[in-house]
């Protein structure tokens, strides 16, 4: 089987020493085209993975920042197909792997075969759907692996090994450590659960293993890096797109967030 | 017919656990609590015994005798559920994961609620058990239930107002996962439905079948045989899955579900899943019918009761009725209100809005029947916290 462009940028990362950066953004917020705008930025800025989340109106698992982020997005009334549109263009100008971040509902209503062969058609590269557990996943993962998508499973600190297991199972890409008990968000201090947690993933699973949830600061990401593979951030970008609005500043105001999260030499 | 969920929680294809990883070893350990202790001699023991003497059960099955001479056709018993301590149902369900809750050794107890009801009750739960209690509810839903929040802080809970999306239930349960998924090694989340990810489903339904059978052994008391139709309204299901339940095997009995239908047709107007706008799809938790737009965003509902506004509704109503088993009908808010006023002149009852829902339905069909044919309504709830709402609509 050929190497996906997941693989490929923790392959890249492993070989030169690196650790990898996963910026988060929601589609549509504050419009589609600032989004575009942002995505090529983040992959100039060398993100390894680039998270781009579907709006839902009911995002149980968000903290408010995010929560906000979908509304914004969703008062733009568009649909599935014009977020795949603002991917190919992406695709079209830059090689950093994409992967969907959602909800289960707009999924399912789409159609998962639908879904799953018009994401890899505009080169996106994996979804993570996060109230979807491994158990109930059967019927998604053999579509997605059929158009060749990863799926990526949340691991969460009350996760048993057993769970993990079956997580690490059915996950291909990398596996998504959540660092806490909780939603999205930003936080100051890194748990100290989530070392433990991505201990034991790692001693059963040799995918690269990302750590998400309430990671804001160069502090924490450089902590992550001691122990895992790559950091997510997201409600900390969010937070800044949504202080800078629609405004010509927008692109150049997040990357100088970004870059000063990755000050330092990874 | 098997009316029983498979091992996943699922009836058909309707159900199944759709949460973050965070909930899912909570949901475990409350599945296997529930599967250890539901057939537990003690625990039952201590379930009837707060049922009998908290709750004041068996609640009575009253024959509703002015009601059915004033429509002219079938006999009317309203089983009075709205006798329960705290005014409703809820109680029911809420005596049983208390004592659940208590063996899994979780002090702090969460809630959402929609009309107040089960927050009521959850408070009322704690205290008698002296657990920490925080419940959920939306903005708009504490407005038009003002009496049930000062109750509930009355009865020592904390209520935390929700003002993301319609500012109701569904906010608020969001809300209540949230915080679950934050505090879940501490707290349990007493869920008030036959809503959410498994076992919530099939707990709620098992703790509220005792409607069905107190229903059932009084009918066959009174008329020495079954009804022929039961009615229950139907917001996520708790109360017309409890009264349901123990007839689900006697086909002759008919069920009817009614939802509301709000004040029109369009998406927005009303909750009527299986109305325009209802389509399968997953939402809480739960797949299930759920109103929402073409895109699988969930859409905002319309009740003028507050117990039945949800965008989904349980996932063995969705079964009962793909396979035909059970009825849903609807009933708009003014149908809902003339019944509401009706009951309460004459059989001196005020029903909650929630429960006039069916009694409206009720009025419907009883007229139709024979003289001969009985018709089992379930009064989930009494009107006592509805009156605000019907002065501003009715301008008494």
């Amino acid at each position: 089987m050929t190497e996906s462009r997941i693989e490929r940028a923790f392959n890249l990362l492993r070989g030169s020493g690196q650790k990898g950066f996963i910026p988060f953004i929601t589609a549509g917020d504050p419009n589609l085209e600032s989004t575009l705008e942002l995505l090529l930025m983040l992959a100039e800025e060398g993100a390894t993975v680039i998270e781009l989340g579907i709006p839902f109106s009911d995002p149980m698992a968000d903290g408010v920042v995010i929560q906000r982020a979908s509304d914004r997005a969703l008062r733009n009334f568009f649909h599935l197909e014009d977020v795949f549109r603002i991917v190919s263009n992406f695709r079209r100008r830059a090689e950093t792997p994409l992967i969907f971040f959602s909800y289960l509902n707009p999924i399912f209503q789409y159609g998962f075969e639908r879904f799953c062969k018009e994401a890899k058609l505009s080169g996106a590269d994996g979804i993570l759907i996060t109230d979807l557990i491994p158990e109930e996943s059967d019927d998604f993962i053999s579509v997605a692996r059929k158009s060749g998508l990863d799926v990526i499973f949340l691991a969460a600190p009350t996760s048993s090994d057993e769970r993990l297991k079956m997580i690490a199972k059915r996950s291909s890409g990398f596996i998504y450590a959540v660092s806490r008990t909780g939603v999205t968000g930003m936080s100051k201090n890194l748990s100290q659960e989530v070392k433990d947690l991505v201990l034991r993933i790692k001693k059963l699973s040799s995918l690269p293993v990302a750590v998400g949830f309430g990671v804001s600061n160069r502090e924490q990401i450089e902590d992550i890096w001691q122990f895992a593979d790559a950091a997510v951030v997201g409600s900390a970008i969010v937070k800044r797109i949504e202080d800078i609005g629609s405004d010509s500043r927008l692109v150049e105001g997040v990357r100088d967030f970004v870059r000063g999260l990755l000050r330092n030499k990874r | 017919m098997n009316f029983e969920p498979n091992e996943k929680g699922y009836w058909g294809e309707f159900g199944g656990r759709f949460v973050p990883e965070t909930l899912v070893s909570a949901l475990e350990e409350l599945t296997q609590a529930y599967f250890s202790f539901r057939d537990d001699a003690g625990f039952r023991g201590e379930y009837e015994a707060l049922l009998r003497e908290f709750s004041g059960r068996p609640t009575p099955l009253f024959y509703a005798r002015r009601l059915s001479e004033e429509l002219g056709g079938a006999k009317i018993y309203l089983k009075r559920e709205d006798l329960n301590h705290t005014g409703a149902h809820k109680i029911n369900n809420c005596i049983g994961q208390i004592l659940l809750a208590q063996r899994m050794g979780k002090r702090r107890i969460i809630a959402e609620t929609g009309a107040g009801q089960h927050g009521v009750a959850t408070a009322t739960v704690c205290a008698l058990f002296g657990m920490e209690c925080v419940v959920y509810m939306g903005s708009e839903d504490m407005r038009r239930q003002e009496l049930n929040v000062f109750r509930m802080r009355l009865l020592g809970a904390e209520v935390r107002a929700v003002n993301t999306g319609s500012r109701t239930l569904k906010d608020a349960i969001n809300e209540a996962l949230r915080d679950w998924v934050t505090n879940v090694r501490t707290t349990h989340y007493l869920l008030g439905s036959v809503l959410g990810p498994h076992p919530y489903p099939l707990m709620v339904r098992d703790f509220q079948s005792v409607i069905g059978r107190e229903a059932k052994r009084q009918i066959l008391e009174k008329e020495a045989r079954l009804p022929d139709y039961l009615i229950a309204c139907v917001g996520g299901g708790s109360n017309a899955m409890g009264l349901f339940y123990e007839f689900l095997k006697d086909e002759k009995v008919k069920m009817i579900g009614v939802e509301a239908g709000g004040k029109g047709n369009q998406l927005g107007e009303h909750a009527s899943r299986f109305m325009n706008g209802g389509r399968i799809g997953i939402l809480q938790g739960t797949k299930s019918y759920v109103l929402q737009d073409e895109r699988g965003q969930i859409a905002t509902t319309h009740s003028v009761s507050a117990g039945l506004d949800y965008a989904s509704i349980g996932p063995e109503h969705a079964f009962l009725h793909d396979v035909k088993r059970v009825e849903y009908v609807s009933v708009t808010d003014s149908e809902a209100l003339h019944a509401f006023s009706f009951l309460s002149k004459v059989e001196g009852i005020i029903p909650a809005l929630e429960s006039a829902h069916a009694v409206a339905y009720a009025m419907k069909i009883a007229p139709k029947l024979t003289r001969d044919q009985i018709i089992v309504v379930n009064l989930s709830g009494r009107g006592d916290k509805d009156i605000a709402t019907y002065r501003e609509f009715s301008g008494i």
